[in-house]
């Protein structure tokens, strides 16, 4: 017996098996299906057990070209930010994204106050310029959410989209939503076991099934109370693997949102004297956030620059085959 | 495993002499248990008694010094394996390893890179606390040069040296300031046992895989050497965090043998991107030194921080003094917010405000290191406590005007703010993040 067999724990649970996407064999156009979860061990310890499926690997798309984008991250972008169809494409085919987080943004009042069916109609062009599977994003408020989600939902019904987010207080309408149409739901809340626990119990209580469902703790980038995230990361496996059902559920992690919002990413040389070059500092800050929440146990991370992306699925890659 | 008073004390004499200072004998253990006393203050304790307690009283994970003098580090020494269990006690040494084949200017040039590899991040200074040498010439002599050219840098150092010889010729230059000697293996750990000895220096030991390491790690210690770090980076990064994983389980669950020693790896994936991304993955699981060839400022920082994050004690909300700060040329008409004195709540806000380039003032309320919404929802961010901080002496010396800007998310103790303290009160953004905006538009307007 090695020491690695000496090592193994008998974890009583495990998290649930995920699928994102419907192929025409489900019912949906996708092509490529994102499957994840199914984890009995911890995190990168093969020796309990090695988890049957990988973690995937999303890119962000906006609805409305983002404004105040540092440069770095803007400019390896390019273009594209005009069009969420032309954006998701490149974040496909050039830059092998899993699949695409459609943040609706401009349907904040803030924002343009966009309409359900302009967003709808923003879902449906996303969905005919790929086939990887879709997460779909509110703008965070919550009455603005229930009225366009429900309509996105329709839109985009029998793909098997994931749609976020519902919370402890907002959750009725877009769980009827997403029952309806087939779709998987993100849970929110913010770094705290019990109000995680509690939206899925809230969840399912309405019937929707466990193995649809994604947690999303919110994410604290490097530097900015990552090791909150983390632990609560860890909490909730440990818990899953305690054959906690209702904690044993994937995990979502906003690694690009939260890492470009930090100091260290966006400011500029003149900014931030001796931290090093600008236009890659940001790009190792979200590479960093991403590979520490991977330590943690995340399965599906949102990323905005392409370079850090393409780099975390090298680094899942690597980190998976022993 | 600590053991309990009652165990301890039934290996004592059980004689209540006193000569140890305590009334009894179940005192004097007691004293033990919590390393108030020591076993040699009872003069007569039995030789048996005395190798089962120090055998019991051995820390799981040894905790093991490198270097000498003030930039000392310990590593290991750490008892969970999940932060939140109850901490993470010392952080890995993170540094740069330097070959040994540059010329003077190069390895000059190098040395002062590693040097500027020093940051301030929420108050505290981060910096690289280890630095190694590899022996890629394969000659001793340059090894020795090297070594001796980057011990002007007095941090704790790595030896990294193809043969125990060529270790020997360099610690020449530098046994007393105690570097970790690289690295033992099956073929030769004789000769680096007998080297790391007469210097008394620490060693590491190598080997494809965990069960060979450890196993190094035992022949190693009954040849004498205490001070013994698993170098567990020679295979793949997954199987390089496997393995670190693997060991701290077996050294606090199972107690096996040769695993209770820290760990490190030196990374050697030439993608720059990769090998950032395994030194985090090795500073999140376990490892004790992390050492890389990357010397920019851009890639070491976040390695630095994550250890800052994830080495920070989890029972303890760090806090910033509760007082009045100022951000920039401030003047008495100058924007005056408030927030809480938790750590990171209080360095967003700075850093944001810094980033607006409007001077401003901070007020930071005592809230018992909680963040805005928490302080809030526990009545410790009261309307009461930001009237009694707006109407103290060393506000009103400083601003000349009458308004407060509260965050966001506590817009509903604005009303009693106002009746408590007479101010006017602005409902800034919710997120820090805004602020920068806030400040050059909404107070600008006002």
């Amino acid at each position: 017996m090695t020491l690695l067999d000496t090592a193994k724990e008998r974890w009583s649970g495990t998290i649930s098996t995920l699928t994102i996407g419907a192929d025409a064999a489900a019912g949906g156009t996708r092509k490529s299906v994102v499957t994840v979860g199914g984890a009995g061990g911890l995190p990168f310890a093969p020796f309990d057990g090695a988890p049957p499926h990988s973690i995937a690997v999303a890119m962000e798309v906006w609805d409305c070209p983002p404004e105040d984008w540092p440069r770095s991250l803007a400019d390896a972008l390019g273009d594209v930010v005009a069009s969420p169809a032309e954006w998701a494409k490149a974040c496909v085919e050039k830059w092998g994204a899993d699949l695409i987080c459609l943040r609706l943004a401009s349907t904040h009042p803030d924002q343009g106050d966009a309409s359900p069916q302009e967003a709808a109609a923003t879902v449906r062009s996303v969905l005919e310029a790929v086939d990887v599977p879709l997460i779909i994003w509110g703008c965070d408020l919550p009455d603005k959410d229930n009225l366009v989600l429900s309509v996105c939902s329709q839109a985009a019904a029998g793909e098997r989209c994931l749609l976020g987010t519902v919370t402890e207080d907002n959750y009725k309408t877009l769980v009827a939503s997403c029952l309806a149409d087939g779709h998987c739901l993100i849970g929110l809340s913010p770094i705290d076991i019990n109000i995680a626990k509690q939206v899925n119990v809230l969840v399912t209580d309405m019937g929707f099934p466990l193995d649809r469902l994604v947690m999303y703790q919110t994410t604290g980038a490097l530097g900015y109370g990552l090791e909150y995230t983390y632990s609560i990361q860890e909490r909730g496996r440990l818990a899953a693997l305690g054959n906690d059902r209702l904690m044993g559920v994937p995990v979502i992690c906003m690694v690009g949102q939260e890492a470009w919002r930090a100091k260290e990413a966006r400011a500029t040389s003149e900014e931030l004297p001796g931290w090093g070059d600008e236009g890659e500092r940001g790009v190792y800050w979200e590479i960093a956030t991403a590979t520490a929440l991977l330590q943690a146990g995340s399965d599906i991370l949102v990323m905005r620059h392409p370079k850090a992306a393409q780099a975390l699925k090298t680094t899942i890659d690597r980190l998976t085959t022993v | 495993m600590a053991l309990k008073a009652l165990d301890i004390f039934k290996l004592l004499p059980k004689t209540n002499c006193k000569k140890c200072g305590c009334p009894t004998c179940l005192a004097f253990a007691m004293k033990l248990t919590t390393q108030k006393a020591t076993l040699d203050e009872c003069p007569d304790v039995s030789e048996d008694a005395k190798a089962q307690l120090s055998g019991a009283a051995a820390p799981p994970i040894r905790l093991v010094a490198i270097g000498a003098g003030a930039a000392k580090i310990e590593i290991g020494g750490e008892t969970v394996m999940f932060r939140h269990e109850e901490s993470f006690y010392h952080p890995p040494g993170i540094g740069v390893v330097l070959p040994d084949n540059l010329d003077e200017d190069d390895l000059r040039a190098r040395i002062a890179a590693v040097k500027a590899l020093s940051f301030v991040r929420v108050g505290m200074r981060i910096g690289v606390t280890v630095v190694g040498v590899e022996n890629v010439s394969g000659d001793a002599a340059a090894f020795a040069s090297t070594v001796k050219a980057v011990a002007s840098l007095e941090l704790p150092m790595v030896l990294i040296a193809r043969q125990a010889a060529h270790a020997e010729a360099a610690l020449a230059e530098c046994a007393a300031a105690r570097p970790l000697i690289h690295a033992a293996t099956d073929a030769d750990w004789q000769e680096y046992v007998r080297v790391a000895k007469s210097a008394k220096c620490p060693l590491a030991v190598t080997g494809p895989d965990l069960d060979s390491v450890a196993a190094l790690a035992v022949q190693v210690r009954k040849a004498g050497i205490e001070d013994i770090v698993l170098d567990l980076g020679a295979g793949s990064i997954a199987a390089g965090v496997e393995a670190m994983t693997a060991a701290r389980r077996l050294a606090l669950k199972r107690k096996a043998d040769g695993v209770g020693f820290p760990c490190m790896a030196v990374v050697r994936e030439p993608d720059p991107y990769q090998n950032v991304s395994d030194c985090c993955a090795y500073v999140a699981k376990y490892a004790g030194i992390v050492l890389t060839p990357l010397s920019g400022p851009e890639q070491i920082a976040p390695i630095l921080t994550l250890s800052q994050n994830l080495y920070t004690d989890p029972r303890k909300p760090v806090q910033v003094e509760a007082k009045l700060y100022s951000v920039g040329a401030v003047t008495p008409q100058s924007p005056l917010l408030v927030t809480t004195n938790f750590s990171l709540t209080y360095y967003t806000v700075q850093s944001e405000v810094e980033a607006s380039r409007v001077p401003t003032y901070i007020g930071v309320i005592d809230t018992e290191g909680t963040s805005v919404l928490t302080a809030f929802a526990a009545d410790k961010l009261s309307s009461e406590k930001v009237a009694a901080f707006l109407m103290s002496a060393e506000v009103s010396e400083a601003v000349s005007h009458r308004k407060v800007i509260i965050p966001g998310y506590v817009a509903a103790m604005s009303g009693s703010l106002n009746e408590d303290s007479g101010w006017e009160v602005l409902v800034g953004p919710r997120e820090a993040s805004a602020l920068s905006k806030y400040l050059k538009t909404v107070w600008q307007d006002t």
